[in-house]
C-alpha cells in the first residue's frame, strides 16, 4: 500500500484523537501504514516548530487531530 | 462509636462512578457494586451527548479508567446485593458475587477467547443489533478490562444426556464449520461419538427447547455428521497418556462402560488392563448391534482411540476368578461384563433345535457364523441353517434388531410376535416402522404358550394366545389376561427369543466377598459403584440390565472417578457440586424471540435413508449422513439455551490461563458506614406498545438502538442503515413519549425530547440529505443550553417537528417502509397526512426494572408504584435540611433516575450530593480504611548513560499473529542505548509485570520501553513496575504496536513489522532523553469560602460543616435566604409522598442551623473584594459592614450567588398593577387564608399576616379570570426551567382558593419534566385552560380604557429593574375598577385568534443572573455562559466544577432551578470541595509547564491562552533583561496541556516530560533514522 518511503506524522491529542486511533485499532479499521501517530497532551501543545522541523527533516505530511 | 470508614455504591453507571470517586477521593474505602461484567452503565452505550455533541465514550472513558485504577475503589462486577443489615455508620452488606468465569487479574483482554467461542447471541450492549459471543467484553473500553463468560445455565440437551454431552457446544462448532473442535467437545464426555451418532436414543432431542418452536434439533444426526467428516480424513495418531501413578486397574469387559472407565483412568495416569472374553472389543456394540445400524469400522476406530492411549487390551481372556486378578497385582477391579446372556422363556419347547436367543443370534451374525463365503467379510451371510421362516419373540429394540437382521440374511418370512400391542411396544416407533417397511410381519398382543416340535426335534411353530391385557406387580412379575379360546399357531423354522438379557457372572463365586442382589446382579452403592468388596467396582449393563450405550458411558465415567478416589485414599462419595439451573425456555420468551426476529420457524432437516428396496439383501448402513450444508443449516437452528455451552474452546485459546469454568457464586459480607443506590433505569419495552409494531416491523427501532447505529464503534461502524435491508434511509421519523406521559406512565422521562433532537442532529451530520421528522407533544428543552440546541436542530439542521401524537404505525410489507399517519396541524386541523418513512425511532422512556424493585424490597426502602425510590420523605430527612437524597432508611441514599427520570448532569450532581451526605455520616472515619502503595526509594539515574530495556509484547496472537515480534525485538536490541530487549507473551500479565521489575534491577536499566498496546490504559501499570524497581515512573515510554500496527495493518505482515520497528525506534529515541520528574506536597488550607447565603449557599455550608470542615459563609445582605425569602408555597407533592414543607419553614430551619453551627463563620452584610491563590491555598479579602477588611485563607471556593426574577417591560409589566409576575402573585396568594389550601399545601408560614389580609383575600376570592403568559422576555431565548412548574403550582393554588376562577395559561411548551408532569395533569383535571401560542404570534396584552383605548404592551412603560421582588404591597388588583385588561392570542392548535378579558395577567418571568455575577466572575476569574450564568468545566460530567481547580458553583447562579435541585447541587459542590479539604496536602508537579523567567518578557500570552487561568505575572520575579515581573505557573494547578508552551513567543516555557528535545528526538527518529544512532552521550549533552 502506498510508497513506503512516505512518512506522515499524526499528532494526536491523548484525550480524544489518540483514543480514537486506539478504537480504530480495536475495530480493525485498516489505514495506510505511512501514518505514524505521535501522542500529545493536547493538540494545543503542538508547536509550529514540531511541524516545520519535521518537514525540514524529510517528513512528507502532518496530520493534526484533536 | 466511630463509623465504618467505607461506603458502598450500588450501580456502576455514571452516577455510581461519580459517587465512588467523590467518596474515595475524600479518604473513604468504596465498594462499587455492579451487576454487569463492566461498569459504565447506559452512558457507555451512547454515541454523543447533548447539548455539546461530545462523544459519550470520550468523556466517560477517562472516568472509567480513574475508577478502575483508584486505590480506594474496589469494583465488584457481576455482583448483587442480597441484603443490608445494621444502621447508619455500621451497615453489613451481604453480597452475591456471580461467577465471571474469567479471572480479571489474569485476563489481559487479548480477545483470543472470543475468536474461538462458537456461541452467538444478540449483543445487549448493541441493543441486539449485532451478535456477540458467550465470552465477551461488554464494550472495547470496558473497565475492568477483562472478558467474562455469560452462562444462563445447563442447556436441556446436556441435562438430559446421561453422559452430559455438551450438545449445544458441538452444534455451535458445527455451525461454524469447525469439525475437529466439535469432535473434541463430544469426546470430552463420550469416547464413542460415531457410535452414539448412530444408535443413541438421544434423550437430548426430547428435551430440546427448539421443540417448543417447531421441532427439536437433530442432535444425533449432527453428532454422526461430525464423525463422518473427521473420520473421512486419515486418522491422526493418538498420543499415549503419561503414566503418573504406580497403581494399576483391571477392567473386566471391553464394552462401552469398561472402555470409558479404562480411558478415564489411563488419562488420569493409571495403568489399565482390560480383559475381554470375546475375540473382539466393543462389547454389545460390536456383538449386539447389527452392522446395518453400526458399521464395524466405526467401532474399531473408536475403540482403537482408547487403546492407543496406553490401555492394555487382552482379548479372548475370560476372567474366571476375581481373586486371581488381585493376585496379579491390580489395585482395583471394575466389573463391566455387560448382559450377554439372552433369556429363554420357561415354556415348553424352549430348548428345541432352532430356538435361539437374541444375543447369540446377533453375535453370531456379526462374527460371521452365517457367512456364505468366509473370504468375503461383509457380504451376504449364509442363511440356510435358519430355514425359511424366522419368528422373533419380543417387542424391544433388540427384537427389532433380530428381525431386521434376519431380513438381511435373506430369509423368506420374518415375523415378530410380542406381548404388547403396537403402541405399547418398548421398541422405538421409528424402529418398528422401519422393520415393517422392510417386510417384517408383526404379531402384536400374543402370549407364548409353547414351541411346537416339527416332529424332528426342530422348531415347527409357536403356539400363542391373544392378550387382552397385562400388568406387572410390585415385584415385577408379569400378569397376563388372555382372550379365551384364542389359541393359534404361528408356523416357523427358527425362533429367536428376545425377551431380555442378563450378565454372566459365573466368575464370581460365593466366597468372593462381592455381594449379589436377589436378581442375581452385583450389589453396589449407586453413588460410588463400589461393591461390598474393597477395590471392586461394578458398572454397566451387568448392574442395570440392558441400557443404552450413553448410559454405559456415563457409568464408566463415574466408575473411573470412584476408582480414582479409591486409589488416592479419598472418601468414595462424590463431592457435592453446585449445578447451574437447567434452562427451560418459556412460551412467552420463545414468542418474544420470534417476534424480535431473533429466531425463525424452520423444521428440522431429515437424514437421508437407504431406500427399502436396497436394504433387504445386505448390511449396508440404512441411515445416511448429513452433508456439510444440511448439517450447518440444522446446527443453525440451535437456540443456544445455556448461552455458554462449556465447550472449552476458550480454555484452549487462552494463553494467560485466565478461564475458570468451575467457578461458583460466592457470598461475601462487607461492612460499610453508608450506602448509595445508583441502580439506574431500564428503557420501556417498546414491544408492549403493540400499535408501533416494534419487534414485528424491522425498521421500527428504539432510540438506544439508533444511538448504537450512530456510534462509530457500533454494529454498523456509524453508518445509519435500515435493519430490514441495510440500506441507507432517506426519511426518518422519531415518535416521542413512547412509555412516557401515557396511560401507564403519568410522568415525563425528561430526556427523550433532547436525545431525539440530538440523534436527529447527529444523523443529519452523518447525512445532510436525510429528511427527519419528530412527532412530539411538547419540546422539553428545559435545561442549560437545551433550547438553543433545539433551535439549531430546527433552524440549521432542518429537523422538522410536528406537534401530534402518532397513534399507530403500519408497515408496507413489500418495502418494509413504515407508514405514519398524522395531523399536519395546518389550517383545518382535521387534515391528515400519510407519509412513508424508511426508519422510525421510538423515543422510549425510563422505567425501573423488576430487579431494582426487588433490590429495594430486599433492603427495605420505600418505592413508589412505578418502583422509583421515595426520598427525603421522612421527618428526620427534613430535619437535616439536606435530606432530599435520603431513602426511607437512614444512611442509605438514592441518586439518578432511580429517584425520578433525569439526564446525565443531574444524575452526576446527585451522585456528588449523595457522596456529601454519606461523607457527613462517616466523616469521623476518613482515611481509616484506605490504602496507599509503598515503593522503594528512587534511584538517581541522572548522569548515567541510557540503559534502556525494551519489552515487546505478543499480546497472544493480537500482535504476534500479524507481525514479526521476534524481528522487532531483535531490531530493538540493536538500537543505541538499548541494554536489554525481550519479547513476552503478555507483557501486562501479573508475572510479566513482576518480571520487568526484576529485569530492571538485574540489568541495571534506567529507562523502559514497552512495545505493546495503548498507554492510555496500560502506562500506569508498567510505571508501577518501574517504581517497584526504584525507577522514577517518568522514565517510561510506550510504542503502541497493537492498536497502531498489528490491528490496523492486519493484512500486511512486512509493512506492519517495519512500522513496529519505526515506532519502537521512536520510543527508544525519546526514552533516552526522558528525565525523572518529581512531585511535591503542598499543604491544604482546610476551610471553605462560600459566597452567597441563599438556599444553595446555606446548604453548601451546612453540608461542608457536617462533613467536619470550617466554612466562611459570606452574604451581602443583612439576612440569609436569598430568593427563598420570597417563595411561599412548594408545589404539591408529586411523588405520592408526604406533603412538602413550605419554603418558609425550610428557610427558617436552615437559617437557624447555619447560625448555630460552630463550624460556620457567618459574614452578613459582607462582600468578597479580593481573591488570590490556587486550589488548596486561596486567600480572599472580605469587606465587613464596618468597612473593615478581613483576610481569609481557604482551600476551596463555592460560588452560590443565586439569580433573580426578570423584571422587564414585556406584556405591559410595570404599567398596570394587575399585570404582575409569578413571584408577585405568589406573595399575594400566600397571604390569603384559604383553609382547604392550607390543609393541602401545608401550614402557612406567615405567622403575622399583614393587616390588609382581609382585603386581599377577598380580592383573590373575587377573581374570575387569570391569564398566565409563559416564556417572557429572555425566556424566549433560553428556557428558565422552573417557570412552568411555578405557573402550574400557582394556578393550582388559585383553583384551590377559588375553584370558579378561570385560569388560562398561554404557553409555547409545557416543560414539566419528570414527576412534575403530574402537576400538569392535575391542572388540566382541575380545569386550568392551556392555550399554546407560536413564536410568530406572541400574545398581546392591552389595557383598554374607554377614554384612552388601546395601549398595548409595546407602549407600556417599563418599570425599572428592582433588586428583589418586593413590590407586592402596592398591588391591589381590583376586579371592579379600572380599564379592562385584554389579552389577544392566536391559539396554535385551533389556528384562531382568541380574546381573553382577565382580571389579572401573570407573567412567568424567567430567572436571570444576578447583577453581581459578572463582578464575581471577574474577581474569581471564572467564566460565564452567553446568558450570564456560570459556566461549568464540563456540562455533562463536571456540572458543579469550574475549569479553575478548587472553585465550585451551586444554585441558580449556575442555572434556574427548583429549591430541591439547588440544595442537591449545593451538596454536590460540597462533595467536590471536600475532596480537596479532606487532604492534608495536594500533590503538585510531574507533567507541568515551567517558566524559564530569564527568557520571559511578561507578554501575557500564556495568561491569556491558558484555559485554566493558571499562569500569572508575578511582580517579584525578574524577566528577560531584568524587567520587573515574569510569568509564574503554579505546579499545583497546572493541568499539563502545554498550550502555553506552544504559544510562548519567547520559548520561555517548557512542558516537563514533553520537552522540545524529547519530542523532536521522537519525530526525528522516524524521518531521520540515522539520528538515533548518534552516540547517546551526544544526545544527552544536547538535552
Amino acid at each position: 500500500m502506498g510508497d513506503s518511503s512516505l512518512q506522515i506524522i499524526a499528532y494526536c491529542c491523548e484525550h480524544c484523537a489518540y483514543a480514537a486511533a486506539d478504537l480504530a485499532g480495536g475495530l480493525r479499521m485498516q489505514y495506510p501504514p505511512e501514518i505514524k501517530v505521535v501522542q500529545l497532551p493536547c493538540t494545543g501543545k503542538l508547536d509550529v516548530l514540531m511541524v516545520l522541523q519535521a518537514l525540514e527533516d524529510g517528513d512528507d505530511g502532518i496530520l493534526v487531530a484533536g | 462509636m466511630t463509623p465504618v470508614g467505607a461506603a458502598m455504591v450500588i450501580g456502576g453507571g455514571i452516577a455510581g462512578m461519580q459517587a465512588s470517586l467523590d467518596l474515595a477521593d475524600q479518604g473513604f474505602k468504596v465498594y462499587l457494586v455492579e451487576q454487569n461484567s463492566a461498569i459504565g452503565g447506559k452512558m457507555a452505550q451512547l454515541d454523543k451527548t447533548f447539548p455539546t455533541n461530545d462523544c459519550a465514550m470520550c468523556t466517560i472513558s477517562p472516568k472509567l479508567v480513574e475508577v478502575g485504577r483508584h486505590p480506594n475503589i474496589q469494583v465488584m462486577t457481576n455482583t448483587e446485593v442480597a441484603d443490608i443489615q445494621g444502621q447508619v455508620g455500621d451497615f453489613t452488606v451481604y453480597l452475591d458475587h456471580q461467577p465471571r468465569y474469567v479471572d480479571p487479574s489474569k485476563c489481559v483482554s487479548c480477545g483470543d477467547c472470543t475468536k474461538v467461542c462458537p456461541v452467538v447471541i444478540p449483543d445487549r450492549f448493541n441493543e441486539g443489533l449485532a451478535p456477540r459471543r458467550a465470552i465477551y467484553k461488554l464494550y472495547p473500553q470496558a473497565v475492568p478490562n477483562a472478558y467474562a463468560i455469560e452462562k444462563r445455565g445447563i442447556a436441556p440437551c446436556r441435562d438430559a444426556c446421561p453422559a452430559g454431552q455438551r450438545a449445544q457446544g458441538y452444534i455451535a462448532l458445527i455451525r461454524e464449520g469447525r469439525w475437529q473442535d466439535a469432535l473434541r467437545v463430544i469426546k470430552m464426555d463420550n469416547p464413542f461419538p460415531g457410535i452414539c451418532g448412530r444408535i443413541c436414543n438421544h434423550r437430548c432431542e426430547t428435551a430440546c427447547n427448539r421443540g417448543l418452536v417447531d421441532e427439536p434439533i437433530n442432535i444425533r444426526a449432527l453428532k454422526r455428521f461430525v464423525t463422518d467428516k473427521v473420520y473421512a480424513s486419515p486418522r491422526q495418531p493418538v498420543e499415549a497418556a503419561p503414566r503418573r501413578y504406580e497403581q494399576s486397574v483391571a477392567v473386566i469387559g471391553a464394552g462401552p462402560c469398561g472402555l470409558t472407565a479404562a480411558q478415564d483412568l489411563t488419562l488420569a495416569g493409571y495403568k489399565v488392563t482390560v480383559f475381554e472374553a470375546m475375540p473382539v472389543a466393543g462389547g454389545m456394540l460390536r456383538l449386539g448391534v447389527p452392522e446395518y445400524r453400526l458399521p464395524t469400522e466405526i467401532i474399531e476406530r473408536e475403540v482403537q482411540d482408547i487403546i492407543d492411549l496406553g490401555v492394555d487390551l487382552r482379548l479372548n481372556h475370560r476372567i474366571n476368578n476375581l481373586d486371581e486378578v488381585f493376585q496379579q497385582g491390580y489395585n482395583a477391579v471394575l466389573i463391566a461384563v455387560g448382559a450377554h446372556e439372552g433369556i429363554r422363556l420357561p415354556i415348553p419347547g424352549a430348548d428345541l433345535e432352532g430356538v435361539l436367543v437374541n444375543t447369540h443370534f446377533l453375535r453370531d451374525v456379526r462374527l460371521g457364523v452365517y457367512q456364505k463365503d468366509e473370504k468375503v467379510s461383509s457380504s451376504i451371510p449364509h442363511p440356510s441353517s435358519l430355514g425359511k421362516r424366522v419368528l422373533v419373540l419380543g417387542g424391544g429394540n433388540v427384537a427389532i434388531d433380530c428381525a431386521r437382521t434376519a431380513v438381511r440374511l435373506g430369509l423368506e418370512t420374518v415375523s415378530l410376535a410380542c406381548l404388547e400391542n403396537g403402541e405399547q411396544m418398548p421398541a422405538h416407533p421409528w424402529e418398528v416402522e422401519a422393520a415393517e417397511a422392510e417386510g417384517v410381519h408383526l404379531y402384536p398382543g400374543r402370549a407364548f404358550e409353547r414351541i411346537l416340535d416339527d416332529g424332528n426335534g426342530h422348531v415347527g411353530g409357536v403356539e400363542c394366545t391373544q392378550v387382552a391385557s397385562f400388568s406387572f406387580d410390585e415385584r415385577g412379575r408379569l400378569h397376563v389376561e388372555k382372550v379365551p379360546n384364542s389359541n393359534h399357531v404361528i408356523a416357523c423354522d427358527t425362533v429367536i427369543f428376545s425377551v431380555g438379557q442378563r450378565a454372566g457372572l459365573a466368575f464370581i463365586p460365593g466366597d468372593a466377598n462381592v455381594g449379589l442382589t436377589d436378581r442375581q446382579t452385583i450389589a453396589i452403592n449407586s453413588n460410588t459403584l463400589a461393591t461390598s468388596r474393597a477395590g471392586v467396582f461394578a458398572a454397566g449393563d451387568c448392574i442395570s440390565g440392558t441400557a443404552f450405550v450413553i448410559e454405559s458411558v456415563d457409568r464408566g465415567h463415574i466408575a473411573a472417578q470412584s476408582i480414582t478416589r479409591y486409589l488416592r485414599g479419598e472418601p468414595l462419595e462424590p463431592p457435592p457440586r453446585p449445578e447451574l439451573p437447567v434452562v427451560h425456555l418459556s412460551q412467552p420468551e420463545i414468542a418474544g424471540r420470534l417476534a424480535r426476529g431473533e429466531i425463525h420457524r424452520q423444521r428440522r432437516i431429515p437424514m437421508p435413508e437407504l431406500p427399502v428396496a436396497q436394504r433387504r439383501d445386505n448390511f449396508a448402513e440404512v441411515e445416511g449422513g448429513y452433508d456439510e450444508s444440511s448439517a450447518q443449516a440444522e446446527a443453525s437452528r440451535c437456540l443456544a439455551c445455556g448461552i455458554c455451552s462449556e465447550c472449552m474452546s476458550c480454555v484452549f485459546a487462552c494463553g494467560a490461563k485466565a478461564i475458570e469454568h468451575d467457578r461458583i457464586a460466592l457470598a461475601e459480607t462487607v461492612h460499610v458506614g453508608a450506602v448509595i443506590l445508583a441502580p439506574g433505569y431500564q428503557l420501556y419495552h417498546a414491544e408492549l406498545s403493540e400499535e408501533f409494531g416494534y419487534g414485528r416491523y424491522p425498521n421500527v427501532i428504539t432510540a438506544l438502538q439508533f444511538e448504537r447505529l450512530l456510534s462509530a464503534s457500533g454494529p454498523t461502524m456509524g453508518h445509519i442503515q435500515r435493519p430490514s435491508d441495510g440500506q441507507k434511509p432517506r426519511r426518518i421519523a422519531f415518535l416521542q413519549c413512547v412509555g412516557s406521559r401515557d396511560q401507564s406512565h403519568d410522568y415525563c422521562s425528561a430526556v427523550c425530547c433532547m436525545y431525539a433532537t440530538k440523534e436527529a442532529v447527529i444523523a443529519k451530520e452523518h447525512d445532510p440529505e436525510l429528511d427527519i421528522h419528530v412527532f412530539m407533544m411538547d419540546m422539553r428543552a428545559f435545561s442549560k443550553g437545551y433550547w438553543g440546541y433545539f433551535e439549531r436542530a430546527r433552524g440549521r439542521y432542518g429537523v422538522q417537528y410536528h406537534r401530534c401524537r402518532v397513534s399507530a404505525l403500519r408497515e408496507d410489507p413489500e418495502t418494509h417502509e413504515i407508514i405514519v399517519r398524522y395531523s399536519d396541524g395546518g389550517e383545518g386541523a382535521s387534515s391528515l397526512a400519510q407519509v412513508k418513512f424508511d426508519l422510525v425511532v421510538l423515543s422510549v422512556g425510563m422505567e425501573i426494572s423488576p430487579e431494582v424493585r426487588e433490590l429495594g424490597r430486599r433492603i427495605g426502602i420505600e418505592l413508589d408504584d412505578y418502583g422509583f425510590c421515595r426520598t427525603g420523605d421522612q421527618a428526620w430527612c427534613r430535619d437535616t435540611s439536606l435530606g432530599h437524597l435520603h431513602t426511607s432508611r437512614r444512611g442509605i441514599y438514592a441518586v439518578g433516575p432511580f429517584r425520578e427520570p433525569k439526564d446525565i448532569p443531574e444524575s452526576v450532581v446527585e451522585a456528588s450530593g449523595a457522596a456529601a451526605a454519606a461523607a457527613a455520616d462517616i466523616h469521623a472515619a476518613r482515611f481509616t480504611l484506605t490504602t496507599a502503595r509503598e515503593y522503594p526509594p528512587e534511584r538517581d539515574v541522572r548522569g548515567e548513560p541510557p540503559r534502556i530495556g525494551v519489552f515487546v509484547c505478543h499480546c497472544g496472537s493480537n500482535i504476534a499473529g500479524f507481525l514479526d515480534v521476534a524481528m522487532v525485538t531483535q531490531y530493538a536490541a540493536a538500537l543505541p542505548g538499548v541494554a536489554h530487549a525481550e519479547a513476552n507473551l503478555y507483557t501486562c500479565s501479573q508475572d510479566s509485570i513482576r518480571h520487568i521489575t526484576e529485569v530492571i534491577k538485574e540489568r541495571g536499566l534506567n529507562r523502559v520501553v514497552v512495545a505493546s498496546c495503548t498507554p492510555l490504559t496500560h502506562a500506569p501499570l508498567f510505571q508501577d513496575s518501574l517504581r517497584a524497581a526504584g525507577l522514577n515512573p517518568y522514565l517510561f515510554e510506550m510504542a503502541n504496536i497493537r492498536n497502531q500496527c498489528s490491528w490496523v495493518h492486519s493484512h500486511e505482515w512486512d509493512t506492519a513489522t517495519a512500522k513496529s520497528k519505526d515506532l519502537v525506534r521512536m520510543a527508544v529515541a525519546r526514552a533516552a532523553l526522558l528525565q525523572p520528574q518529581y512531585t511535591i506536597q503542598l499543604p491544604v488550607e482546610r476551610a471553605a469560602l462560600v459566597v452567597g447565603g441563599g438556599a444553595a449557599g446555606m446548604a453548601a455550608s451546612l453540608s461542608l460543616a457536617e462533613q467536619g470542615f470550617q466554612v466562611h459563609l459570606v452574604e451581602k445582605e443583612a439576612e440569609l435566604g436569598g430568593n427563598l425569602r420570597w417563595i411561599y408555597t412548594a408545589p404539591p407533592a408529586v411523588n405520592g409522598g408526604s406533603p412538602p414543607e413550605t419554603p418558609q419553614q425550610v428557610l427558617q430551619r436552615m437559617e437557624a442551623q447555619v447560625q448555630a453551627h460552630e463550624k460556620i463563620s457567618l459574614h452578613l452584610n459582607s462582600r468578597v473584594v479580593a481573591n488570590s491563590g490556587f486550589m488548596g491555598n486561596f486567600t480572599s479579602v472580605i469587606q465587613e459592614p464596618s468597612g473593615r477588611r478581613r483576610e481569609i485563607a481557604h482551600g476551596v471556593t463555592i460560588l452560590a450567588i443565586g439569580a433573580q426574577e426578570y423584571r422587564g417591560p414585556e406584556y405591559g409589566y410595570g404599567s398596570d398593577s394587575r399585570i404582575l409576575t409569578q413571584m408577585e402573585l405568589e406573595a399575594l396568594l400566600s397571604q390569603r387564608t384559604c383553609e382547604s389550601a392550607n390543609q393541602r399545601i401545608g401550614e402557612s408560614a406567615i405567622s403575622d399576616p399583614p393587616s390588609s389580609i382581609g382585603n386581599r383575600q377577598s380580592s383573590i376570592n373575587n377573581l374570575q379570570s387569570v391569564v398566565m403568559i409563559q416564556c417572557v422576555g429572555p425566556a424566549e431565548k433560553f428556557c428558565s426551567r422552573i417557570c412552568c412548574t411555578v405557573a402550574l403550582k400557582n394556578a393550582l393554588a388559585l383553583k384551590e382558593c377559588n375553584p370558579d376562577v378561570e385560569v388560562t395559561i398561554l404557553y409555547r411548551d409545557i416543560r414539566t419534566y419528570g414527576f412534575k408532569e403530574r402537576l400538569y395533569t392535575e391542572a388540566r383535571r382541575r380545569g386550568v385552560l392551556f392555550v399554546r401560542y407560536d413564536d410568530e404570534y406572541k400574545p398581546e396584552v392591552r389595557v383598554l380604557d374607554n377614554k384612552h383605548p388601546g395601549y398595548s404592551n409595546k407602549s407600556a412603560m417599563a418599570k425599572p429593574w428592582s433588586d428583589r421582588p418586593g413590590g407586592v404591597d402596592v398591588i391591589e388588583p381590583s376586579t371592579a375598577n379600572g380599564p379592562q385588561l385584554t389579552v389577544n392570542v392566536r391559539d396554535a392548535v385551533l389556528g384562531r385568534m382568541l380574546e381573553l378579558k382577565p382580571d389579572l395577567v401573570v407573567l412567568s418571568m424567567p430567572a436571570v443572573p444576578n447583577r453581581g455575577t459578572h463582578e464575581l466572575s471577574a474577581l474569581f476569574k471564572v467564566p460565564t455562559d452567553a446568558d450570564g450564568f456560570f459556566l461549568e468545566a464540563h456540562v455533562k460530567l463536571r456540572p458543579v466544577d469550574f475549569a479553575t481547580d478548587g472553585v465550585f458553583m451551586a444554585g441558580m447562579a449556575h442555572y434556574p432551578k427548583l429549591l430541591e435541585e439547588s440544595v442537591i447541587q449545593a451538596q454536590a459542590a460540597a462533595a467536590r470541595a471536600a475532596r480537596v479539604l479532606s487532604r492534608e496536602t495536594l500533590t503538585a508537579g510531574g507533567r507541568v509547564a515551567v517558566v524559564d523567567e530569564t527568557r520571559c518578557t511578561g507578554c501575557l500570552t500564556c495568561v491569556r491562552i491558558c484555559p485554566f487561568q493558571v499562569p500569572k505575572i508575578q511582580a517579584n520575579l525578574t524577566g528577560v533583561g531584568n524587567i520587573l515581573g515574569a510569568a509564574y505557573i503554579e505546579a499545583a494547578v497546572c493541568q499539563g496541556c502545554g498550550q502555553c508552551v506552544a504559544e510562548c513567543p519567547a520559548r520561555a516555557i517548557q512542558l516537563l516530560h514533553y520537552t522540545d528535545a524529547q519530542m523532536m528526538a521522537k519525530v526525528r527518529a522516524l524521518v531521520m533514522p540515522e539520528v538515533v544512532f548518534l552516540p547517546m552521550a551526544e544526545i544527552a549533552i544536547r538535552e
